[in-house]
């Protein structure tokens, strides 16, 4: 049996220290509280002092309440019994199932070795041409959507959930809004996607340290999942409340800050995060989609400005649109030729137009006379934004390829766009049909 | 000598504390044991009875008063034959090897041979027994690769010896004794194929250090032509994320012209390392025919590995570099990249509650980083030939922005910088490095002046165009324009370089100065131009023939025919206004 500590020396913060013996580091213990019981891990050890941060926080804490160690470093269950369940941050059901504990892991395993890992060669569909088409997101890849508060990014993130070809969710939410909560798991409820869902969900209104557990318990057992041949979406949101958590947590501890007050280790603490993305060669895969808002809508801030170091690319929502410039899958290369010969073709030449355009409406706001190429240019790009940029837009890579050879021949001659030959010959559309159908469209 | 313990008295994150008997070593490598597993560590701070020591494993599980062995070593690298084409993490573990034995993961507490012990090597001696030698000298030689790998004596052996005993030209194992040596005070030293080596202490084994003067050349237009690097030189190349720092480290690890290597993936993306690690064995070595990973080492420690093996991996690399620069050959270091070697360092001392200084970055960051590069240089060996390691490192600065530590600290000792720009990078120009705020203090194979004309029509032409942006295109004169559109052209058909191209991504030098000179020739040319419109539509078709010619194979038939097109273009149009 585990010995009680029952003489709790300091409380700070949510950081408690007890004497005791025989603890090793990243241990697991249970604090019994006049609240109930909470877990703590191991965060520092010096001599015979233990220093615990309490996911469920200090509050209520009293000096002579029962510290028993667990003898054990934070795991977490993995079964297919998970399946369209929901957890809080310490792995304790959230819904009204029961607390799963058999087959345990531990959680933040060891890193992948690099020399096992595989070139990433497969499209994750999503039904959403400014990823499909213009920034296509691949197994294993880790992507943030970087936006600010009031941007419709969980509603993106559960439309994508809902719509890309792969086995199973993880959904890792930290410091969500109890609303945001609900509108995940009404959503993927509709949509029948929660059996084959897993929830690991922190609210703002849990305690803070808890929200730390979560991207470490979802990749966990994504990371078992995916061993077992299964291709996994982890979503995770919100990590800027994950690195506020960490920024809490390293102040109390008087770690030295480094940059706005975030602890000098916040991109290998993010980086062994996102690094669990990975394509298992024989086995499943682990996809990682984060949220990353931005505080200020400053890309420099720490925890955007470290992130964008990390991942492969970023998707700027804003506006409501996933913007083409700045967006960035940087694994695109590696499966848009795979897809359909126009795809890169496309890719380019629309996103080109599309930046012509955006400088003739600078022009057009300034007061400047429009000449008949920027008249084509302004149909140009309310036609891109309104068929291809609105997120409601919800169509497969081949149809929005077609639109798109749709929407150009619309607005210009073949020759006024720099497409090779070869491509206009076979893909630009001839019958009238076509295009009086789009044209309806902008009548309406 | 009796085996030194200690016990671990406190553990923060990677940091412990240990209370020890007897004497330490500063940098002393120390193993923990934790049940089966024993983590390796490094002496970093003693006081009193207590050594602090980073821990290159997860320190998960550790306790109070667990045993630590001290090896009475410093943290060091093996050196011998079969070096070459070898995946390590930063502590020289080779990757596929553990791959091979645990899987997916990266266990704790394994290491293994650096090299194979078990290879045989055919040996061919240089020496005689009386022969006078001291350390760094060549013993005998195995062939690796396309090079003469030679035995030397090891660089620890201070004074000259006199060799007793040499092996017969035949087949050896690494562990073989080729050779023994005798000191003044008649001690026999037993030498074999392979010795270690401390990564933190630089190898000094050479007559002296020269200034570098010899371009390295890229085959990056932009960098041989107007900031060129020199072999045995030091250049840093600061960027954004995104702004294709890693692409660029890419490219020169494939082009450059220089006999070895060696990569250090420090503390970057794990998806980047693997393009390497699976396209080099398949790409062909141009100069040698044979496959690019027989010149390369890959030193391997990604964003996710522990954060004390990412501060050992740059001084591995580097000491790898060394070693092969011994043997008379030129070596390229590139690290991708130093910020996260910098930030390793913050961690520890944050961790050893050190006095912050800028960014909470240790007070001796400019120190070591200055002493890394330091390691790079043009040497005259004991031989009298001379040999080159070049060091070039990226920089992540902090949200973009060059007034940070990191970078500032290396622009210090650096003799090129190569600056990206986000604006580039995102514009589609590729390499994204910035011309204007670029520069380099070695010279290039490009005549200094005309190098320098050319820099100067850069810089007018963005003057005009951030002054058009004022008063339009109606507001500027129509000579301002032109240099405008002279700018803009260099820009686009020199400046700038296709990197999927076989052709265009590869500009040899011969090709750079013609090429050149001919851009050059435009540059300084008054044209008869009578207004905008027919100004713009003259550059952007020269523009089109410059990049179509730079598609064309290097005086292969179809170049010279769009030479010559471009010629009689050019020839209608040129004339001299009076």
């Amino acid at each position: 049996m585990r010995k009680v500590y029952n003489k709790i020396l300091s409380i700070s913060g949510n950081v408690i220290t007890v004497k005791a013996k025989d603890v090793s580091y990243e241990e697991l213990a249970e604090v019994s509280t006049q609240q109930g019981k909470s877990l703590a891990q191991v965060i520092k050890l010096d001599e015979d002092t233990v220093y615990l941060q309490v996911f469920a926080g200090s509050r209520g804490i009293s000096t002579d309440d029962e510290v028993r160690f667990l003898g054990r470093p934070m795991e977490v269950a993995f079964s297919d019994k998970m399946l369209g369940r929901i957890f809080d941050g310490s792995g304790m059901p959230r819904d009204k199932g029961p607390a799963l504990t058999e087959n345990l892991v531990p959680i933040a395993g060891p890193s992948v070795n690099p020399a096992k890992r595989i070139i990433p060669r497969n499209m994750i569909r999503t039904n959403i041409p400014m990823i499909d088409v213009f920034n296509s997101l691949v197994v294993s890849q880790k992507l943030p959507i970087f936006s600010v508060s009031g941007e419709p990014y969980n509603e993106l993130l559960a439309r994508i959930a809902l719509q890309a070809e792969v086995d199973m969710i993880i959904l890792g939410g930290v410091g969500l809004k109890h609303d945001e909560y609900l509108f995940f798991k009404d959503v993927l409820e509709e949509g029948g996607a929660l059996n084959r869902s897993i929830f690991f969900i922190h609210t703002a209104s849990d305690p803070v340290v808890e929200g730390l557990m979560v991207p470490d318990l979802s990749l966990a057992v994504a990371e078992q999942f995916a061993l077992s041949g299964k291709n996994i979406l982890v979503l995770l949101t919100n990590m800027t409340n994950f690195a506020d958590a960490l920024k809490e947590i390293s102040i109390t501890m008087e770690q030295v800050p480094s940059n706005r007050g975030f602890p000098g280790d916040l991109y290998s603490q993010l980086a062994a995060r996102y690094e669990k993305a990975v394509d298992f060669e024989g086995a499943g895969s682990i996809t990682i989609l984060a949220v990353t808002t931005m505080p200020g809508d400053d890309v420099t801030h720490p925890v955007p400005d470290n992130t964008g170091y990390i991942t492969e690319g970023q998707f700027y929502l804003r506006n409501g649109r996933i913007e083409p410039f700045g967006s960035l899958s940087r694994l695109k290369q590696l499966v848009n030729d795979k897809t359909r010969k126009d795809h890169r073709a496309i890719m380019d030449g629309m996103i080109q137009l599309y930046a012509e355009y955006k400088n003739t409406e600078e022009k057009r706001a300034m007061g400047f006379r429009m000449s008949p190429w920027d008249k084509k240019l302004l149909k140009y790009g309310r036609l891109f934004e309104s068929e291809m940029m609105d997120l409601s837009v919800n169509t497969s890579l081949e149809k929005a390829l077609d639109k798109g050879w749709n929407i150009l021949s619309e607005c210009f001659n073949p020759e006024e766009t720099s497409f090779r030959t070869d491509l206009i010959e076979e893909f630009w559309p001839r019958k009238q049909q076509d295009t009086e159908d789009i044209k309806k469209k902008i009548d309406k | 000598m009796p085996e030194r313990t200690g016990r671990i008295q406190s553990i923060s994150g990677n940091l412990i504390a240990v209370k020890f008997q007897g004497s330490i070593i500063q940098n002393e490598v120390g193993f923990v044991v934790c049940g089966k597993e024993r983590l390796k560590s490094e002496v970093i701070r003693i006081s009193g009875d207590t050594a602090y020591m980073q821990v290159f494993e997860s320190t998960k599980g550790l306790k109070i008063d667990d045993v630590v062995e001290f090896s009475g070593q410093m943290l060091s690298v093996q050196l011998g034959p079969g070096l070459l084409g070898q995946i390590y993490d930063g502590l020289q573990n080779p990757l596929p090897e553990l791959a091979a034995k645990h899987g997916f993961f990266l266990k704790r507490g394994v290491f293994l041979n650096a090299i194979d012990f078990n290879s045989k090597w055919h040996f061919t001696p240089l020496v005689k027994p009386g022969d006078s030698v001291s350390a760094g000298m060549p013993l005998g030689y195995v062939p690796e690769s396309i090079f003469k790998h030679y035995i030397m004596v090891p660089f620890y052996l201070s004074g000259s010896f006199s060799v007793e005993d040499i092996a017969a030209e035949g087949e050896y194992q690494i562990k073989d004794i080729i050779a023994s040596i005798k000191d003044s005070q008649a001690n026999k030293h037993n030498i074999n194929m392979a010795f270690a080596w401390p990564v933190k202490i630089p190898i000094t084994a050479y007559r002296q250090k020269l200034a570098p003067n010899e371009s390295l050349i890229t085959k990056v237009r932009i960098i041989d032509t107007f900031y060129p690097i020199a072999r045995g030189g030091t250049y840093c190349i600061p960027g954004p994320f995104g702004a294709g720092k890693t692409v660029l480290q890419q490219i020169t690890s494939r082009h450059a012209e220089t006999d070895v290597v060696v990569i250090a993936a420090c503390g970057e993306r794990a998806g980047e390392i693997v393009d390497t690690l699976r396209t080099f064995p398949e790409l062909v070595d141009p100069r040698t025919g044979k496959s690019l990973m027989e010149r390369t080492i890959i030193i391997c420690n990604t964003s996710s590995m522990p954060v004390a093996a990412r501060e050992a991996s740059v001084y591995t690399a580097a000491t790898l570099g060394e070693y092969y620069r011994q043997m008379g050959l030129s070596v390229l270091l590139l690290a991708d990249s130093t910020s996260r070697w910098a930030q390793a360092m913050r961690e520890v001392s944050g961790r050893l509650e050190e006095i912050p200084g800028e960014e909470a970055f240790p007070a001796y960051l400019e120190s070591r980083i200055s002493e890394f590069y330091e390691r790079a240089g043009l040497v005259e060996l004991l031989s009298g030939e001379n040999s080159s390691l070049t060091i070039g490192g990226t920089i992540s600065p902090a949200g973009g922005n060059f007034e940070e530590p990191v970078t500032q600290a290396t622009l210090k000792v650096v003799g090129a910088f190569l600056g990206l720009s986000r604006d580039r990078a995102e514009a589609r120009k590729f390499p994204s490095i910035h011309p204007l705020e670029s520069w380099s203090k070695y010279p290039s194979f490009i005549p200094a002046e005309s190098a320098q004309e050319a820099k100067k029509i850069l810089f007018k032409g963005n003057e005009v165009n951030q002054m058009m942006k004022v008063v339009g295109e109606e507001g500027t004169s129509l000579e301002d324009f032109i240099i405008y559109l002279k700018a803009e052209f260099l820009d686009s058909v020199y400046l700038q370089q296709n990197g999927f191209d076989e052709v265009d991504a590869v500009t040899s030098p011969e090709r750079q100065e013609y090429v050149f000179t001919k851009v050059h020739k435009i540059l300084s040319s008054d044209f008869l131009l009578e207004d905008k419109a027919p100004a713009r539509d003259f550059f952007y078709q020269l523009r089109h023939m410059f990049i179509d010619w730079n598609y064309k194979e290097w005086d292969s038939q179809e170049f010279k025919e769009q030479e010559k097109e471009i010629d009689s273009f050019l020839k209608d149009r040129t004339g001299n206004k009076s």
